[in-house]
């Protein structure tokens, strides 16, 4: 069969979407954020219905469907639940691999909080050990204001 | 539900990157394939859904991209955001609502157009989680390293879903990774992150699939030939990975129960004849068929390793080579369905599951599984 794009030149063209957006956080991951920043404390909201504790905290309990009014305070220690070890240079990586990353539910909290890990050796990971927050120097409202969890000792 | 039959199905080829195909190109080849599957022009399509995402399309309304090659024009259109099963529901809803006795539906992406990474790390929550720099893959890796846990699977087990999917391949003229492979290929191929090596994942890849869904009154008037559909159900877990068990995949679960009980099943892992399931990594075959109920909890690995997941075994799993082989997001579900519906119609070639009278397709929208669309598709009336 005669190929009819035997004698086109695959022309491509390269763009790129760069549009900035600036999010309202919510006054809720406000509070979160906020009590961060100030005091390296660790929020999360309580449902009134089924009692969880949510961690990062979160306005409606999406089990129950009602809203969260509870604030409490969770240990800046805890489990962790799983982990990965990012070895490829993946485009999302904030820095160079190899990246730590795992689900670490804290004392008090039912749900785990995503986080990078810090100052662990692959071969120490493990689930179920116990990790600590690592909190930035320099913190300015955000999730980085943990640096990461690391191995309590 | 009433009854209501897959009369036409067409697929591209998947490949790694269609540098010659536009997506309105792919669209008008999938959709002329399905067309003349099914024996109908695009005069007898009463409306078009269309599947796409803006993000990976790089374009806001990228559905509208496709509205001319589906032959949407002067036609009710409307677009699913997510995996093609979940656009073949809303198709089929609409039948069912009883306005249309006809839906095309398609769904197409090019993943060698952007870039994977950024794009499944804007599936993340941008106030609390994607600064962090988390993707598909690292996400996926989270959860296999605790389904591991929980369930004892080992990283061999793991890698004879990459063996036996890039083998099925060999046999699939579509597929883009065919690959006669062995256990050590996959545990020396690089470590992408961890437990999952470079072939315990599926490539980046562009394809589109197109079906045609008809009314049981419709069916009978075009030569294409139907299988029936026999259940469906799709279900949501909870957003945020941290507050779900990560090792179990609860909403697939409710799903599976639902789409087999409206067929009629009892005993799926007994009943059903051949499955093609989302495996965009080779941990998640394993745990979506014991979410399903395809296998007892924690098992499939043992099961696959004893065989029972192969072409010509009780119950073959992704025999035309699954997503391992070749995965273009968004059509990935929707081209499960349209081989299914191949195995039904006995029309799969030498990947054929002889007497297939029941199968069932799976898609996937969201990080690590967060929902499920489950089709059960049935052979006879």
């Amino acid at each position: 069969m005669h190929d009819t794009l035997a004698d086109v030149e695959p022309l491509v063209y390269k763009s790129q979407i760069n549009v900035p957006y600036k999010w309202w956080a919510g006054e809720t991951a406000s509070r979160f954020f906020i009590a961060l920043r100030d005091e390296k404390k660790i929020l999360g909201t309580r449902c009134a219905c089924c009692g969880r504790v949510y961690v990062p905290p979160r306005k409606v309990c999406p089990s129950c469907f009602t809203e969260n009014t509870d604030w409490v305070t969770v240990s800046d220690q805890g489990v962790l639940l799983t982990y990965t070890v990012a070895r490829r240079q993946l485009a999302a990586l904030p820095g160079k691999a190899p990246a730590f990353f795992g689900l670490v539910k804290l004392d008090g909290a039912d749900t785990a909080l995503l986080h990078h890990l810090g100052e662990v050796e692959e071969a120490e990971l493990r689930i179920g050990m116990r990790v600590k927050a690592e909190f930035a120097a320099n913190r300015k409202g955000t999730i980085r204001d943990i640096a990461y969890f690391k191995p309590v000792q | 539900m009433e009854p209501t039959a897959i009369i036409g199905v067409g697929m591209t080829s998947i490949e790694a990157n269609k540098v010659r195909d536009t997506f309105a190109d792919m669209v008008w080849e999938a959709v002329g394939k399905a067309l003349g599957d099914a024996g109908m022009t695009i005069d007898d399509i009463d409306n078009v859904v269309t599947t796409s995402n803006d993000f990976w399309d790089g374009r806001t309304i990228s559905c509208m991209a496709v509205g001319d090659a589906s032959g949407a024009r002067h036609k009710n259109v409307s677009c699913v955001e997510g995996d093609g099963t979940f656009g073949a529901f809303y198709g089929l809803t609409r039948i069912l609502s009883g306005a249309y006795g006809t839906t095309l539906v398609t769904a197409h992406s090019k993943g060698s157009e952007s870039a994977s990474s950024l794009i499944t790390n804007a599936a993340f929550d941008p106030i609390y989680a994607r600064a962090l720099g988390m993707d598909m893959i690292t996400a996926s890796a989270l959860q296999a390293t605790a389904y591991q846990h929980r369930t004892g699977t080992t990283a061999e087990q793991m890698a004879m879903v990459s063996v036996k999917n890039h083998g099925n391949a060999m046999a699939n003229p579509l597929a883009q990774l065919p690959m006669d492979i062995a256990v050590d290929d996959v545990l020396q191929s690089d470590m992408i992150a961890d437990p999952l090596h470079k072939l315990d994942c599926s490539p980046v890849s562009d394809g589109c699939c197109a079906i045609v869904i008809a009314s049981e009154s419709r069916v009978s008037k075009y030569p294409g030939k139907p299988v029936w559909i026999a259940g469906v159900s799709f279900c949501s877990d909870a957003y945020f990975l941290g507050d779900r068990d990560l090792s179990r995949a609860r909403s697939l679960s409710s799903a599976a129960q639902r789409a087999f009980a409206m067929a009629g099943i009892a005993n799926p892992a007994a009943e059903i004849n051949v499955a093609e399931v989302y495996d965009a990594f080779t941990y998640q075959e394993l745990m979506w068929l014991e979410a399903m109920g395809l296998c007892e909890d924690g098992k499939a690995g043992v099961r696959l390793a004893e065989g029972d997941f192969h072409i010509g075994a009780r119950l073959p799993v992704n025999p035309s080579g699954g997503l391992l082989s070749g995965h273009p997001v968004i059509a990935a579900g929707l081209i499960r369905i349209a081989e299914v519906v191949k195995q039904l119609r006995g029309e799969a070639g030498a990947y054929q599951t002889p007497g297939a009278r029941l199968g069932v397709a799976q898609g996937v929208n969201g990080l690590c599984g967060q929902s499920h669309c489950v089709w059960v598709l049935r052979r006879d009336k």
